[in-house]
């Protein structure tokens, strides 16, 4: 069977936000709630449609069984494995197999986090093996892989300084995005040191926030209110858990998720109009860019360079913002895919890029772990 | 009985920093597993590194002074092959560079554990 019987087949037919930044008083469980409920009714279904429901969610150990709980569904198919931030992304390929195979009829993608407001630390709680004696904290690994990336290709501060202030000019343009004030390439270099050389500018925002996806069959989707986005193709990868065992920390398995998700969807990354790339930190723009092929390797931060991701520059990344200006609650893979289908609708506003036909969704999980990478288009792509 | 990661907490209690090796496919192997993760072989065999190793990735983690002030989190290919995560002692934190040529040394002990951490050649 072919790995593109998937393409085209299944469709985004709703999203919902929550409201996100600075939510206190709202547990995850009740943000969820409210992304679930915006999401069915720009879907024009029920919680009684749904019939599949996939998620996970940090403070619980049976995460999607609390969700179905919480929501009062009892599905005909749960998923939640724990991958990450990119879980998310990588619900799109379950969801789409069973609901092509019959096994559902609209399945529930969703994520929420008090991480903010409920002062949750970011990061398992559970040690990498062998990493536990030095301190490490999330921020390192990425750290460790901006010093190399800077080593091996003489990527320089000011180029990779390029994706927070790229990322914070979409996020002007975004009225609900939660830094809007203005940063330079200056004020970037210059905020606080982290972890060498990543500055808090280069990390994450820490929210409040929860997002949900409702998914059918695109049969059924044509029928429904909303002009829906078409899943044409999504895959995943893992090369490690632990920083250390990443064998070159230039290269993720983006490198392998992207050519098989381009490949499934018959598409190149020149005909992609705009992405949502997982921005957990600036370089992971840049090994994104350069792993999916939008440019070669090590060649990233020349092609960030000049605003060419920021409005007006040649290829929109991260319209909303992304997790560095927009939002990023413990796990931001939910919010990929929602700007994206978003910007296909054309219901980004101020922020809207011209007429996208096909949007990029990318989530990253761990350390660089997990990759997924997910394309999306509209009608006229099928 | 006992399982590899015992093994290795063992030798490091007593000074000996050890690593393994697949006789199956020669590769050596760190972390300490029951199968090595090039081949699935169950025929890894305990060998003393030569200890010596270089940089592969380094940042200076920033910490308030009175917390304990910045430290060093780096990456540390061995001489035989494998990475870990590691630290190096002796110079301070911005003074160690992607490239530097280091040896392992053991540390902690107590409630830590042992756990194996790398000085500058020729310090």
């Amino acid at each position: 069977m072919a790995s593109n019987n998937l393409r085209g087949q299944t469709a985004a037919v709703g999203v919902g936000l929550s409201d996100f930044g600075d939510v206190p008083g709202f547990t995850h469980f009740e943000l969820m709630a409210q992304a679930v409920e915006r999401a069915l009714a720009d879907a024009g279904l029920k919680k009684a449609d749904v019939d599949g429901v996939f998620a996970t969610l940090e403070p619980s150990n049976l995460p999607v069984v609390a969700v179905c709980e919480y929501l009062g569904i009892r599905p005909k198919v749960m998923e939640g494995t724990m991958i990450g931030g990119s879980s998310f992304v990588n619900y799109l390929q379950w969801a789409a197999l069973a609901l092509q195979a019959g096994l559902c009829e609209v399945a529930l993608i969703t994520y929420g986090s008090n991480s903010r407001s409920g002062k949750r630390k970011p990061g398992g709680a559970v040690p990498i093996p062998y990493e536990g004696a030095y301190d490490a904290r999330l921020v390192t690994a990425y750290a460790l892989a901006t010093a190399r990336h800077m080593h091996q290709y003489g990527t320089t501060r000011a180029q990779l300084a390029e994706i927070p202030v790229a990322a914070r000019a979409w996020a002007r343009l975004n009225p609900k995005a939660t830094q809007r004030g203005p940063l330079s390439i200056e004020d970037v270099i210059r905020s606080r040191m982290v972890s060498d050389p990543l500055t808090v500018a280069d990390c994450c925002l820490i929210s409040d926030g929860a997002g949900a996806v409702i998914m059918t069959r695109a049969d059924r989707a044509k029928y429904l209110p909303r002009k829906p986005a078409y899943l044409l193709g999504v895959a995943a990868e893992t090369s490690h858990l632990g920083i250390a065992q990443m064998a070159d920390l230039t290269v993720t398995a983006a490198a392998q998720s992207g050519p098989r998700a381009f490949s499934m969807a018959g598409l190149a990354p020149k005909d992609v109009d705009v992405l949502s790339l997982y921005d957990a930190f600036s370089i992971n723009t840049l090994l994104f860019l350069e792993d999916l092929g939008f440019c070669s390797k090590g060649e990233g931060g020349a092609f960030v360079s000049g605003g060419n991701i920021a409005p007006g520059g040649k290829l929109p990344v991260n319209t909303n913002g992304g997790g560095l200006s927009c939002m990023h609650p413990g796990m931001y893979g939910v919010f990929t895919i929602i700007e994206t289908v978003t910007q296909l609708r054309g219901d980004a506003g101020e922020r809207q890029v011209k007429d996208p036909k096909v949007g990029l969704a990318h989530g990253n999980g761990g350390s660089l772990s997990t990759q997924v990478t997910s394309l999306f288009g509209t009608e006229e792509t099928l | 009985m006992q399982g590899p990661e015992s093994h290795y907490q063992e030798y490091l209690a007593k000074g000996e920093f050890r690593i393994q090796r697949c006789d199956a496919c020669n590769s050596h192997v760190f972390y300490p597993r029951l199968l090595c993760p090039h081949c699935g072989s169950s025929a890894l065999k305990w060998i003393v590194p030569s200890g010596a190793g270089t940089v592969y990735s380094t940042t200076v983690m920033r910490r308030r002074p009175e917390a304990g002030g910045d430290y060093n989190v780096c990456l540390v290919d061995l001489e035989e092959g494998p990475r870990l995560m590691s630290r190096v002692d002796g110079p301070p934190p911005a003074a160690i560079g992607i490239g530097m040529r280091v040896k392992a040394r053991i540390a902690g002990g107590g409630d830590a554990g042992f756990f194996v951490v790398f000085e500058p050649v020729g310090n």
